[in-house]
């Protein structure tokens, strides 16, 4: 820290450290130079007590995804599921992996079209029941092209 | 120990794609075309078995399509590369090596592993296809070149339903069955190397694999002794997990028009220039040469036509695009010639070498070379960022209208946020 005060004048020159600097023979703009990385070498303030505190900031997809390969994105169309707070527009966030158990809601696959329902289990086979009064239960026939093709893990809905 | 390799090949990768988001399309004769709508690049099932080929021109195809309701898809390379990395990810878990040989199929080594390799792969399969929606098919066998067989039995041959284990056969087993496979399935017998081989008599793969080495490498390369040793399970490939960086980099569309524009090929030039550069630079490499070539369309035979290529060295290696699109259009303007009717322009990048290795000549000039890399640093962060295309050189032109067609691609179901699949509520 001694050689911060290096004086460009060449009155310091006679301190011994100088007298060192002084046998490369220092060109004023090398002085410079090692002056501008002293100071730059000088600790500067305190160090932030939060330091030992500091952690990753939440991460959306982290708490939305499980299985990230097997999870996909869709949009809703329709009212429906108004019920179970699934407005038209929302952001379907389906998981392929996980099996559809009873009372799941669910992205099926009827005729080749896809629709968001609530899948359930009944003694007299599968059932997608809307949640809404106005649409009623679809009972899967047997034989009917039907798949289940992920289990819808949250909604996202624009307030 | 043997060494068991497992070779998982994605069924009618693109056309299976488009399946998970269109479930519409299933047990429908569906065809995926090449960029430009040209060719037939992936086909279903169902439009095999109707007769139609691989790389069949789309045009030609039109009225068997009328006919029998044959879907035709624009390639959607965005959606199959999302599927294609979840898929990889996936294969990943079952195996501590993984090589990834191309966007629809993984070799992975199960080596060593307890229990039933079968049943292993069945497992595989089911978790693919609940997860993703891609049926996949498994070939294990103890090489590369034998699992590659394997996989195809696994996908030709019904008794197999899908899966495929050489190292469960017992010798005879194995060999009746390579009896039936025809020798041009082997990996590495090029369409122009079979009917040779089957001069000598050699017909099948068992027939291969018992042809003595020596007599191949005599009328072949050294490279058929390996085929020979891996045929008879001799491992003498090996897996790699890191993908060998390109030694050739090629970008060529066919254009959505003829045209005997010079103005219009050069737009395409500096366009597919600026793209072969950067993915020159993704993979940290430099080039030393660009060759360009055009050519006008072969299906029109009445039209005059013309094809050139020509090789333009650049005066060092590098990666800088300014500089590639500057030889490209001067490799342009030599071979361009007025009164014919264009259809494709491509370029190729050549003597590829890693940016590490760049070779220290009299003349460099640091100060040049950084600013030129601050540049295209930035042009490649800004494009990742905002999507391709967003930061350009202006020579690829605003109206791009030679631009290729797509006219029936699907929407990037997963990778943009205004494309997602609608789900009826």
């Amino acid at each position: 820290m001694i050689h911060f005060n290096v004086d460009r004048s060449g009155a310091g020159m006679r301190t011994p450290h100088a007298a060192l600097l002084s046998l490369t023979h220092p060109s004023r703009s090398m002085f410079e130079k090692q002056r501008a990385l002293l100071r730059k070498a000088v600790p500067a303030g305190f160090p932030s007590p939060a330091d030992d505190y500091v952690e990753r900031r939440l991460s959306l997809d982290e708490h939305l995804i499980e299985h990230k390969e097997s999870t996909f994105f869709m949009r809703v169309a329709g009212h429906s599921m108004l019920g179970l707070g699934i407005y038209d527009g929302d952001l379907l966030i389906v998981d392929r992996s996980i099996p559809a158990a009873h009372g799941c809601v669910v992205v099926a696959v009827i005729d080749g079209e896809f629709t968001v329902k609530q899948l359930l289990y009944t003694p007299q086979g599968k059932v997608l029941r809307a949640a809404h009064p106005d649409y009623p239960d679809v009972a899967i026939r047997a034989g009917q092209d039907f798949s289940i093709w992920g289990v819808v893990q949250w909604n996202v809905h624009k307030v | 120990m043997q060494r068991a390799i497992a070779l998982v090949d994605c069924n009618n990768f693109y056309v299976s794609c488009e399946r998970v988001f269109q479930p519409g399309l299933e047990g429908k004769p569906v065809v995926v075309l090449s960029n430009n709508d040209g060719c037939v690049v992936s086909r279903s099932q169902e439009a095999k078995d109707l007769g139609v080929q691989m790389a069949a021109p789309w045009h030609q195809l039109k009225d068997l399509a009328k006919r029998h309701g044959i879907i035709a898809l624009s390639s959607n390379y965005t959606l199959y590369a999302d599927l294609s990395n979840r898929v990889m990810s996936l294969l990943a878990r079952f195996s501590p090596q993984q090589e990834v040989y191309s966007i629809d199929e993984s070799f992975l080594d199960l080596s060593g592993m307890p229990g039933n390799h079968d049943a292993y792969a069945r497992h595989m399969r089911h978790t693919i296809r609940q997860c993703v929606g891609i049926p996949v098919c498994v070939g294990i066998a103890p090489s590369k070149t034998l699992a590659k067989l394997a996989n195809h039995v696994a996908k030709k041959n019904p008794r197999f339903d899908g899966t495929c284990d050489f190292n469960a056969m017992d010798g005879n087993e194995l060999d009746t069955l390579l009896a039936t496979l025809p020798v041009g399935e082997v990996w590495g017998v090029g369409r122009r190397t079979a009917p040779k081989l089957e001069e000598l008599g050699i017909r099948n793969v068992l027939d291969l694999k018992r042809t003595p080495p020596k007599q191949l490498r005599q009328r072949f390369s050294v490279v058929f002794e390996r085929i020979v040793a891996e045929l008879n399970g001799d491992a003498c490939l090996q897996l790699e997990d890191v993908a060998p960086a390109k030694q050739q980099i090629i970008c060529s569309r066919s254009f959505g028009m003829l045209t005997s524009s010079l103005a219009d090929l050069e737009q395409a030039a500096i366009a597919y220039t600026t793209r072969a550069v950067e993915k020159l630079r993704q993979q940290h490499s430099i080039a030393g040469g660009i060759q360009i070539y055009i050519r006008t369309n072969p299906h029109r035979e009445r039209d005059p036509q013309y094809q050139q290529a020509i090789l333009v060295p650049l005066d060092e290696p590098g990666d800088d695009t300014r500089a590639f699109c500057r030889a490209a259009l001067h490799g342009l303007r030599r071979i361009y010639r007025s009164g014919y009717a264009y259809q494709k322009v491509g370029v190729m990048l050549t003597h590829i070498i890693p940016a590490a290795a760049r070779p220290i000549t009299l003349f460099d000039d640091d100060a040049a070379r950084q600013r030129s890399n601050a540049l295209m640093n930035a042009l490649d962060r800004i494009n990742r960022k905002m999507g391709n295309g967003t930061v350009k050189l202006l020579g690829e032109g605003i109206n791009q209208r030679w631009a290729m067609r797509n006219e029936h691609r699907s929407p990037r179901y997963t990778t943009e946020w205004d494309e997602l699949a609608l789900c009826r509520s």
